[in-house]
């Protein structure tokens, strides 16, 4: 018993001096999975700490970067893979976004203007906007022909 | 996964659309089909309830933009109420309380309706 104890007094001695949380969830392309998506960001926005308002916020920008991929990089083909990897620290959660559909570059992709749109009858940009203004942190990566990546990441500030 | 559903409801010329639940990319299509159904009937006066939304994603909000310059084209309005603190935070990053109004009740954005119908009997 008392072997067992110290054991446990290891584990956590050791998770704590890493303080690395990971979590992973890998879901075909289709809008029916975005409130597992949501559910899943959730779940770990909660464990790392964060208060309910934040954790809204990064569930919007996540659904958001997801919504874009299904649309945009596979093109509503539903087959396509997503990869959404969480890793938190008591410092940062950041959430990666992997995706092997088409190439995308964010550079093309301007800030939305409304009364632009209004004429327009559909809009875009909005997404790629939220995600920017509710994340401390966002920063897309693409390999054409192999993936591409959005990383977005929260500060966190819990002194423990 | 995520439920999404409208209901509509007469109130003389003006109608009402109840939202409930989680309105993202998956159930756009359903609030779409609700004004696009309004406004085939020739109903251009439409209030919208946002009291049992829980969430909005940018593929909501892109709905009331579909629509909003046809029904303006009819004398008619888009006019929102009843948000959560939440989702009328998501409207105002965005900046659409310069493109539509918002009110607190239900009953206020009715009688926005009822007093141009006024002004333009007069």
């Amino acid at each position: 018993m008392k072997q067992l104890i110290n054991l446990k007094r290891l584990i956590n001695l050791k998770t704590n001096s890493k303080k690395i949380k990971e979590k992973e969830l890998v879901v075909k392309s289709r809008t029916d999975n975005l409130s597992e998506i949501r559910d899943f960001v959730y779940n770990a926005a909660s464990e790392a700490g964060f208060l309910s308002e934040v954790i809204e916020n990064i569930i919007l920008a996540v659904d958001e970067a997801c919504t874009n991929i299904i649309k945009h990089a596979y093109r509503s083909y539903p087959e396509g893979e997503i990869t959404i990897n969480i890793k938190y620290t008591n410092k940062k959660f950041t959430i990666l976004i992997i995706d092997y559909g088409a190439p995308f570059r964010p550079e093309t992709i301007p800030d939305p203007d409304l009364q632009k749109y209004y004429q327009q009858h559909r809009i875009g940009g909005l997404g790629m906007y939220l995600m920017k203004s509710l994340m401390d942190e966002v920063k897309y990566i693409s390999v054409p022909g192999k993936y591409n990546q959005v990383m977005l990441s929260k500060n966190l500030n819990i002194t423990q | 996964m995520a439920e999404f559903s409208t209901s509509v409801k007469s109130s003389g010329d003006i109608n009402i659309i109840y939202l409930k639940g989680y309105l993202d990319a998956h159930t756009a299509p359903i609030l779409e089909n609700t004004f696009s159904g309004l406004i085939e009937k020739g109903d251009y006066s439409l209030v919208v309830n946002f009291k049992d939304l829980n969430y909005i994603s940018s593929a909501g909000l892109g709905v009331f933009m579909a629509f909003i310059e046809k029904i303006r084209e009819n004398k008619g309005d888009i006019k929102l109420s009843t948000m959560s603190d939440k989702v009328f935070n998501i409207f105002d990053l965005l900046g659409f309380p310069l493109l539509y109004e918002i009110f607190k009740t239900e009953d206020e954005a009715i009688n926005k309706f009822k007093e141009i119908n006024k002004l333009e009997n007069q």
